[in-house]
């Protein structure tokens, strides 16, 4: 039995009286420890599995377990599974400081020594107490992605969603998130699920991978797959050319 | 040789706010024939702003001020506002990251393609419409009938950059700056839309700018190459000899990118250093 399993995923939304179909029986499994990566253009709903991980997506059919159980919505689940979005401008309280932001989880489930705790969690991102009572808007784009990644790990979750995390960031700037999410993952032996469109950010980052096409899984690859180019798909081939520059060599 | 389409000379684009002068360009200089130049940077390198600069879109509190800035034998320093506005689409076009936020939401794309159309040359609505569907065939637009009907909420991402295209390509400019043109598309729809362009610009023999953050996209799709780093060019390069890159930065910025089949160690980031900026 695998750590995440997700059998035979449906999600289906209904937008001004159509159905939109959004995932059509997707099935995946992540392991403890494991990084799994979700990739695809826009609209093929890979963001949407994190989503209806969450809760934040209707699940029409199937199932999503997490360790044997069925996952339901609480708050032992935030405890265990937490999400990091794409945007860091808006996925930050504008208004809210920054001690704010990363001492709310911690006040909403009862926990003490907040004060530690906040300046620990800055720390750790590599931030620092300095930047403690600041404003989202006096932070640059990589510095707000490392405040919701330290938010995300502030209630020491054994998951971490990841929905694009450095897709809105330079690529200076992203290479030191990706790095800082490799590092917590060793750390603190967390399991990613990541989505991304860039073929070698998931590369890097994940060890299987799944190709998703409107709503449908196309193919599951492991690394050695990838970068030998053997993949069976059509449609995996296609998107394995158009990132050819991101090959080595 | 024939003078340059464009020439900039000791380009400098500043803002005063309160809190003091802000130099966004600092002393770029460039020129550029019928042929295909692409600018890349991280935010804040001052790249769009110089994209900008050459249509004098520059609002207040910002200034432009260069040694010399001409287009086709005028002086756009000194140009009046109303001969630039008569520049500004017709000869010299601009496209845009995002069509969701560069197309009216609330017209449809035919009267959108068509207005500045009629409005400049006063020409026929039919006539209008000819030019309209032949400039979305000319952008690859399989259904341009369709198209030319529809709201803009009604087209992929894609679909709506060509249409971008299209409005730009219809007054037949000689200069196309083209700001992040593809970076809200999809690996697949991005290989599409430059491969439209290339071929507009071999055609008409149009001068482009392309501006990105992406450097090995530029590369792949222009002749040359300027690196800017903090509203200044650190690096002028020949497109196919990216790895002849000299300077830091540059090296840099190739080498923090992951890829695929690399090695999973953490990867090289951008040690700044202040000289560059000096």
């Amino acid at each position: 039995m695998s750590f995440i399993e997700i059998d035979d995923l449906e999600v289906t939304f209904r937008a001004k009286g159509r159905l939109v179909h959004a995932v059509r029986g997707v099935s995946l499994s992540v392991e403890r420890h494991e990084s799994f990566g979700l990739v695809g253009e826009s609209g093929s709903g890979k963001s949407t599995i994190l989503r209806a991980i969450c809760g934040m997506a209707p699940v029409t059919a199937g199932s999503i377990r997490i360790a044997g159980e069925r996952v339901r919505h609480g708050r032992a689940f935030t405890r265990r599974v937490q999400m990091v979005f794409q945007d860091p401008f808006a996925s930050l309280h504008p208004r809210h400081t920054i001690d704010r932001t990363l001492s709310e989880p911690l006040a909403i489930h009862g926990i003490g020594d907040r004060d530690a705790k906040v300046n620990q969690a800055l720390e750790d991102v590599g931030l620092g107490r300095g930047f403690r009572f600041r404003f989202p808007h006096q932070l640059s784009g990589g510095q707000r992605q490392r405040v919701a990644i330290a938010r995300a790990l502030m209630l020491e979750p054994e998951i971490l969603l990841l929905d694009e995390p450095t897709s809105a960031l330079d690529a200076s700037v992203q290479a030191e998130a990706l790095n800082l999410l490799s590092r917590l993952r060793e750390e603190r032996g967390l399991t990613f699920l990541m989505v991304s469109h860039d073929l070698a950010v998931v590369d890097h980052m994940c060890d299987r991978l799944l190709v998703m096409k409107e709503g449908r899984a196309v193919e599951q690859l492991d690394r050695a797959a990838l970068a030998g180019g053997t993949m069976q798909a059509e449609y995996t081939r296609e998107l394995f050319a158009a990132s050819a520059d991101r090959l080595t060599g | 040789m024939t003078t340059p389409l464009l020439e900039v000379d000791d380009l400098h684009v500043s803002f005063h706010t309160a809190a003091g002068v802000v130099e966004a360009v600092r002393g770029v200089s460039f020129s550029l024939g019928r042929e295909r130049l692409g600018i890349v940077g991280e935010s804040g390198s001052g790249k769009t702003m110089t994209g900008r600069s050459v249509l004098r879109l520059i609002r207040p509190p910002g200034r432009i001020t260069a040694k010399a800035m001409r287009f086709d034998g005028q002086d756009l320093l000194t140009l009046p506002e109303r001969r630039m506005r008569a520049l500004r689409g017709s000869r010299i076009a601009m496209v845009m990251q995002d069509p969701k936020y560069s197309l009216n939401p609330v017209m449809k794309v035919g009267e959108q393609l068509t207005e500045g159309l009629r409005r400049r040359e006063r020409v026929s609505r039919a006539e209008a419409k000819r030019r309209a569907l032949a400039a979305l065939e000319a952008v690859q637009i399989r259904d341009p009938e369709r198209v030319f009907h529809a709201y803009p909420h009604e087209l992929s991402g894609g679909m709506g950059q060509r249409v971008m295209i299209a409005m730009m390509l219809i007054p037949d400019p000689a200069l196309l700056i083209a700001d992040e043109p593809t970076s809200a598309l999809d690996v697949t729809v991005q290989a599409e839309v430059l491969r439209i362009l290339d071929g507009l610009v071999r055609e008409r023999g149009m001068g482009l700018i392309f501006i990105s953050h992406d450097l090995r996209l530029v590369s792949r799709f222009c002749d040359r190459v300027l690196v800017m780093y903090r509203g200044r060019v650190v690096e002028e390069l020949d497109a196919t000899g990216l790895d002849a890159a000299r300077h830091p930065y540059t090296r840099g910025l190739l080498n923090c990118l992951p890829r695929i089949g690399g090695d999973r160690g953490p990867l090289p980031t951008l040690q700044r250093d202040a000289a560059w900026a000096e």
